[in-house]
């Protein structure tokens, strides 16, 4: 052990997936889950061997939904790029345009006013809310409890969406956020819109848990299935509520309290066995430390500009170098890594995208789980292909 | 945490024969990053992550970089001797004129590590590798046995870019289909030429149609 308290001497191989042998009795079967499986949320394939019912190894086949995005980054402008952050994760646009937008402030060296900020806060939690709630939707559809929890929680997220699209003109891609600020201001109206919703969500997340945290069926098919360890959900890169499920407290808004996140009071939650229900659990503990964070933001709203006077829209050209800006995003840390070299287009453009890393551990998870479980696992690693392919 | 030079003196002392150089930022982070030597990768990498101190055990991004061939043209003064009649008698001169020269600096494909520590909270710590360049030498080590978050993202750098990881596990095109040839994020990438005939073609399209027929009469495109 060394002093950090994780561990250093391994067994060779100790993060490669473990190899699992049939028991030789009947044939392998092959199996194509996907790209037209209902679970795989649009088009993503793994390839599964089955010895009977139980997984002996699966390998996931992306690109279905590639159109390599970060080529078109580079051949345009940096502010014509943020509409095109909108449709990676496009749950998720407005922490999308955050982060891209993070990284380029970084790169110029711009100022954010202080309204902007709470703005950005506000609308992030928002996102992360809707996210979770959504997600957790899915993966009990994916269980069988066919589209009624799912609804649920799209009758919540149908609210938050109808705010966006009030503020931004449209729910899904909102194309908000600029380099200095925000596009445009929110108006008391919308303010006290939003608080009357902020103030509704506690009392759906009451009824989602009352309905389900105790439920047997959820519980039999959630608990110890998928179990991912803490060292190699770190030295695999986790990040986001799939790390912090097992059991690692590492939350990039406490780490690096980019925007103002330092002046929130918020707790993280963590999981304790790294399975399917920590993961459920932490996403529901996080949308309510979600809502502590938007009472306090909307309680603390200064007034001002949104937008930097100084910062410059047309003929923006960063001078050389370059940055690394992340998030913490719905589904984990959300980079954009960007080399300028004066020109008004980025010389390169990277998206460092939390669910496709996420997505490196999913065959460790499934390996001996039985083929039904794969479904569960892999909705509980809560992926948006058009962020895993780009 | 410790600036880019201290852990540069940190990585020489551990690691013997490792040649690290830093490789400067101007943006106004001033993330200075660490350009370590191919030979010694493995090596600075697992130093990286088990050192107590540094403990960088959480690899967050890998990316590919592109650097182009680039033709520098520089004048330079060179000194020669002319033969020159002076007051009526041949003799020979030296004279210093102003030439300008173009050399090729060689592009080199890169890979960068972005590199954080879950148990100590900090990071980054930025280290690049490079190859030597764009054409035959574009191997380099996988890091995907110290870090298991590099698997994904060098078998994207291998399909995108056409950096050959060394050592790792499972090294396939991720992103295109396997049958695809080329790398589609080098900065010379030329898309290849998929015509489809349109009754009027006018502006780009005309352009792409008179090309491909010139190609189709020239024998290098099938109609």
């Amino acid at each position: 052990m060394s002093s950090s308290g994780i561990k250093t001497e391994r067994l060779a191989g100790w993060n490669r997936p473990p190899v699992i042998e049939s028991d030789g009795e009947g044939e392998l079967l092959e199996v194509a889950m996907g790209p037209h499986h209902p679970s795989t949320h649009g088009v993503f394939r793994m390839d599964v061997v089955l010895d009977g019912e139980r997984v002996i190894k699966l390998k996931p086949v992306f690109g279905y939904l590639h159109r390599n995005h970060e080529q078109l980054g580079q051949s345009q402008s940096y502010l014509a790029n943020m509409p095109y952050t909108d449709r990676l994760d496009y749950f998720c646009s407005l922490t999308n345009n955050w982060a891209y937008a993070l990284a380029v402030e970084k790169l110029a060296g711009q100022e954010v006013p202080e309204r902007a900020e709470y703005l950005r806060v506000i609308l992030a939690e928002l996102t992360r809310v809707q996210n979770h709630a959504s997600t957790i939707g899915f993966l009990l559809q994916e269980m069988g409890a066919s589209g009624t929890p799912l609804m649920y929680a799209f009758r919540e997220r149908e609210k938050i969406l109808d705010l966006f699209e009030s503020l931004t003109g449209s729910r899904m891609m909102c194309n908000y956020m600029r380099f200095g600020g925000c596009r445009v201001d929110a108006s008391p109206a919308w303010l006290d819109a939003t608080r009357k919703v902020v103030d509704g969500l506690p009392a759906f997340i009451d009824e989602f848990e009352r309905f389900l945290m105790t439920n047997e069926i959820l519980i039999a098919r959630c608990q110890g299935i998928g179990v991912l360890r803490p060292d190699l959900a770190v030295n695999a890169g986790i990040s986001g509520p799939m790390l912090r499920a097992s059991g690692v407290n590492y939350d990039i808004r406490k780490v690096d309290h980019y925007g103002i996140y330092d002046r929130f009071k918020f707790r993280v939650p963590l999981g304790d066995h790294g399975d399917i229900y920590d993961r459920y659990m932490v996403r529901m503990l996080e949308m309510r430390e979600s809502i502590s964070i938007l009472k306090q933001a909307l309680k603390e709203l200064p007034t001002g500009p949104v937008m930097d006077p100084k910062a410059k829209i047309r003929n923006f050209r960063p001078k050389p170098g370059e940055v690394y800006g992340r998030i913490e995003a719905p589904k984990g840390e959300l980079g954009f890594y960007l080399i300028s070299d004066g020109s008004p287009n980025p010389y390169r453009y990277r998206i460092r995208p939390p669910s496709f890393i996420n997505l490196t551990v999913l065959e460790d998870m499934c390996l001996g789980s039985n083929v039904a479980d794969v479904v569960l696992i892999f909705g509980s690693v809560d992926i948006v292909l058009g962020e895993v392919d780009r | 945490m410790k600036s880019v030079e201290e852990i540069k003196s940190a990585i020489e002392a551990a690691v013997p024969g490792a040649t690290v150089s830093v490789v400067p930022n101007p943006a106004p982070t001033a993330q200075h990053s660490l350009l370590i030597g191919a030979e010694r990768a493995i090596q600075i990498a697992e130093f990286l992550r088990d050192d107590g101190e540094l403990a960088l055990d959480f690899l967050s991004n890998v990316t590919g970089v592109d650097w182009l061939d680039k033709e520098i043209s520089e004048k330079v003064k060179v000194t020669r001797q002319v033969p020159k009649s002076v007051d009526g008698v041949e003799q020979i001169v030296e004279e210093t004129v102003e030439e300008t020269r173009k050399r090729v600096e060689l592009g080199y494909l890169e890979a960068v590590y972005h590199l954080y520590s879950v148990a100590k909270k900090h990071g980054p710590v930025v280290v690049r590798l490079r190859t030597a360049n764009r054409t035959d030498q574009v191997e380099l080590p996988s890091l995907t046995p110290i870090w298991r978050s590099a698997e994904f993202q060098e078998r994207e750098i291998f399909d995108l870019f056409g950096i050959v990881f060394t050592g790792h596990p499972d090294l396939r095109r991720i992103l295109m289909w396997d049958e695809f040839k080329d790398h589609p994020m080098r900065r010379d990438y030329v898309e290849p030429d998929d015509f489809e005939y349109e009754p009027t073609p006018h502006d780009e399209v005309l352009k792409r149609a008179q090309e491909h027929k010139a190609k189709v009469a020239a024998g290098e495109a099938i109609q």
